[in-house]
């Protein structure tokens, strides 16, 4: 670590965050290689295997168009799961409340966790509640862990991606990340742009239901954006990843608010947004399929993996006029507490 | 029509590219054309421009992002600011990763100090007006494009009697600079691509007296990519044509003599300075200092400001990569101590920052 201070980057999801977990956190605690981390730990028990995650979220303001840190505590967590190919079976909350925070806030709050986690079919099975003093929080913090069961032997990690895969996404990419940041700026965009924060286990188990075996890899592009997580997937793989600007799908709203902002939308974050990489030949049936869920009629390939050039995984993108150009990490911080 | 799609347009911008290439192959030498303004910079990386024009048309970034031309010691002022009591610090966001001799005003924001990013100055108006006990001063960088927004804020502040508000001012304006980046004998300048957002305010006027003087063509170009590939086949026309005058092919938005409800207030708050630019030095009456009757919401006549004494980081070039004289990875910093975690100089930094867009995008 150069810096030798915490800067809001740290937690921006991109380069930053990377060096602190693989200079600092990880090999400290767990010691797991870059190629084998996924959103989601996979465990061996008594023969068969559960996932196993944790997320914390601070998103600042609270409530945003489109939901508020409650559902996006229990749908973070859901996705985190479903990203490992699991069932989410079971979560737990813990609280940090700061002193002063209105009990009708609270009350609004965990009676949306209870609806994100009745709408995910996932039971929150144990929690732990801290009040903090004025100004040591900022309203609510929540921590929620999952756990969930593989219902096959797939195997659906972050370094599975193959020369001749293709890339898609289920919809439109920044809408989150426009929304909180709309919010939270008072920003007069003249049109509501709402969080896609939604529980994708519904969609995303039905495609591996059917077809499992041809995707490799899955992957939630939330802090950092699609541009983030592609590259994650190409540095664990050691692949290529080639991008189609003109198949992107960005919602004009989002695209006009990038604009403004000078913020590009495969950066910003999403929550309701899965990257899969799946086998070429299958990619059209797996969009076919997509489509039909209600989170995944945008659905769309968007790229698609090749040889690599270089010894580390790159991801480049074809301009919609036909340049061509390098999608890195994130670096620095774009948005902070955006979940 | 929104504005949007109509100028990304895949066909179009192929049509102007052809335009370019037949164009290019009556040149009878290679040509340089900047782009001076850092949007421009960030949009041509973005679109991977460069990786479409012929080899005869080269494009030079130039000095346009207005955090990198902002010199070392204005950055030491901030910090000095950051780190009085009852002192709010308000800045755009760019200003608070770029190093100054020995710290950023990130890093003081991590130790504690009040460091607070705003959208618009009037924000800071704001924050202001609900902290009556602090001096809130918001950091003054850009061009002619947020110096009018500057200016509001002051008018705004003395309207409403907000005596906690104060400016930094560096403001800066382009026209000076880009005349004297084309009297610089190491430099070969074949056409300007001039700002859009400046030119909106300023007018395509106000290039007429830099574009006779020193017979170069300038044409006001948009940020779209179909924007700046017939900005470039117009620049092209003129140098084949052997022309020198000013185009506007933004003038959708740029008109003859720009805005003038914004000059109107920039004339009132501002009076033209000598300002210091980072790598160009000091440049005759290219700065905007606030006028003497609003000398009230100026913090350095309001405040004694010591610094250090202001040194540029070892080996840096950001002074001649914001010249034109050398493209980032002639730099032997770039990429390797310079990257955008770990900025040296102010050209990794901002988002309209060359090194920054040619480590983003660059191949």
């Amino acid at each position: 670590m150069k810096s030798d201070l915490i800067l809001l980057g740290h937690g921006s999801g991109g380069k930053l965050s990377h060096q602190l977990l693989d200079e600092i956190i990880i090999p400290t605690l767990s010691g797991i290689s870059q190629k084998n981390q996924n959103d989601a730990a996979v465990l061996p028990f008594s023969g068969d295997r559960l996932a196993f995650t944790t997320d914390s979220y601070v998103v600042d303001p609270v409530f945003f168009p489109g939901g508020n840190i409650g559902d996006l505590a229990i749908n973070g967590t859901v996705n985190d799961l479903v990203m490992s190919g699991a069932r989410p079976l079971a979560i737990s909350v813990g609280l940090i409340l700061e002193e002063g925070l209105s009990i009708k806030e609270l009350r609004f709050i965990v009676e949306s966790m209870r609806d994100a986690a009745l709408a995910a079919n996932v039971s929150i099975v144990t929690g732990d509640t801290k009040v903090v003093t004025r100004g040591a929080a900022d309203k609510i913090f929540i921590n929620t862990s999952g756990i969930g069961v593989f219902e096959h032997s797939l195997k659906i990690e972050g370094n599975r991606a193959k020369p001749g895969d293709k890339v898609i996404i289920n919809g439109t990419i920044g809408d989150h990340g426009i929304a909180v940041l709309a919010s939270r700026e008072g920003l007069e965009l003249g049109v509501d742009i709402l969080s896609d924060s939604a529980p994708l286990n519904g969609l995303v188990l039905d495609a591996i239901e059917k077809y499992g075996e041809h995707i490799h890899a899955l992957r939630d592009p939330t802090r950092g954006g699609v541009a983030t997580t592609l590259k994650e997937i190409a540095l664990q793989s050691g692949i290529d990843i080639e991008l189609e600007e003109a198949t992107l799908p960005v919602r004009e709203s989002v695209e006009g608010a990038c604009s403004i902002l000078g913020l590009d939308p495969l950066y910003v974050a999403n929550e309701g947004k899965v990257l899969f990489v799946v086998d070429g030949g299958m990619a059209d049936d797996i969009l076919h399929l997509l489509r039909q869920h209600p989170f995944g009629r945008e659905a769309a390939i968007i790229g698609q993996v090749v040889q690599a050039q270089k010894s580390e995984g790159r991801v480049s993108l074809h301009t919609a006029i036909g340049g061509r150009r390098i999608v890195d990490m994130l670096s620095g911080e774009q948005l902070p507490r955006i979940c | 029509m929104k504005y949007c799609a109509e100028f990304r347009d895949p066909k179009v911008a192929a049509g102007f590219l052809g335009i370019i290439r037949s164009l290019s192959e009556k040149l009878d030498k290679n040509i340089f054309l900047m782009e001076v303004c850092g949007t421009h910079t960030m949009a041509i990386y973005r679109q991977g421009i460069r990786t479409l024009l012929p080899d005869k048309v080269g494009l030079t970034s130039g000095p346009g992002c207005p955090v990198c031309v902002t010199p070392v010691e204005f950055v030491d002022k901030a910090v000095a600011l950051a780190r009085m009591p009852d002192v709010i610090v308000t800045t755009f966001g760019d200003m608070m990763r770029v190093p100054g001799s020995s710290t950023s005003l990130l890093r003081e924001k991590a130790c504690g100090a009040d460091v607070r990013i705003v959208y618009s100055p009037l924000d800071a108006v704001s924050i202001a007006e609900k902290n009556p006990g602090k001096r809130v001063v918001f950091l003054g960088v850009g061009f002619e494009t947020t110096a009018p927004t500057i200016a509001a804020s002051i008018l705004d502040a003395g309207k409403r009697e907000v005596n906690n508000f104060f400016v930094l001012c560096a403001h800066k304006t382009m026209p000076q600079a880009m005349s004297a980046l084309t009297a610089d004998p190491d430099l070969q300048i074949d056409g300007y691509l001039c700002p859009a957002h400046v030119s909106t305010i300023i007018g395509a006027n106000a290039y007429i007296p830099l574009s006779a003087a020193r017979r170069i063509p300038c044409v006001i170009t948009g940020f779209e990519p179909v924007d700046i590939l017939q900005g470039i086949a117009m620049l092209v026309r003129q140098i084949t044509e052997k022309e020198a005058r000013v185009d506007n092919q933004y003038s959708r938005f740029v008109r003859p003599g720009g805005n003038p409800q914004a000059l109107d207030i920039l004339q009132r708050v501002f009076e033209p300075c000598d300002a210091r630019w980072r790598g160009l030095g000091v440049i005759p009456g290219s700065g905007l200092a606030i006028r003497e009757v609003f000398a009230r919401f100026d913090i350095e006549k309001v405040l004694n400001i010591e610094t250090e004494v202001p040194h540029e980081p070892a080996g840096c070039r950001c002074g001649e990569i914001l010249m034109g004289k050398i493209v980032p990875s002639d730099c032997p910093l770039f990429g390797k101590a310079c990257t955008p975690e770990e900025p040296v100089g102010a050209c990794m930094v901002s988002s309209e920052g060359v090194c920054s867009a040619a480590f983003k995008y660059g191949d």
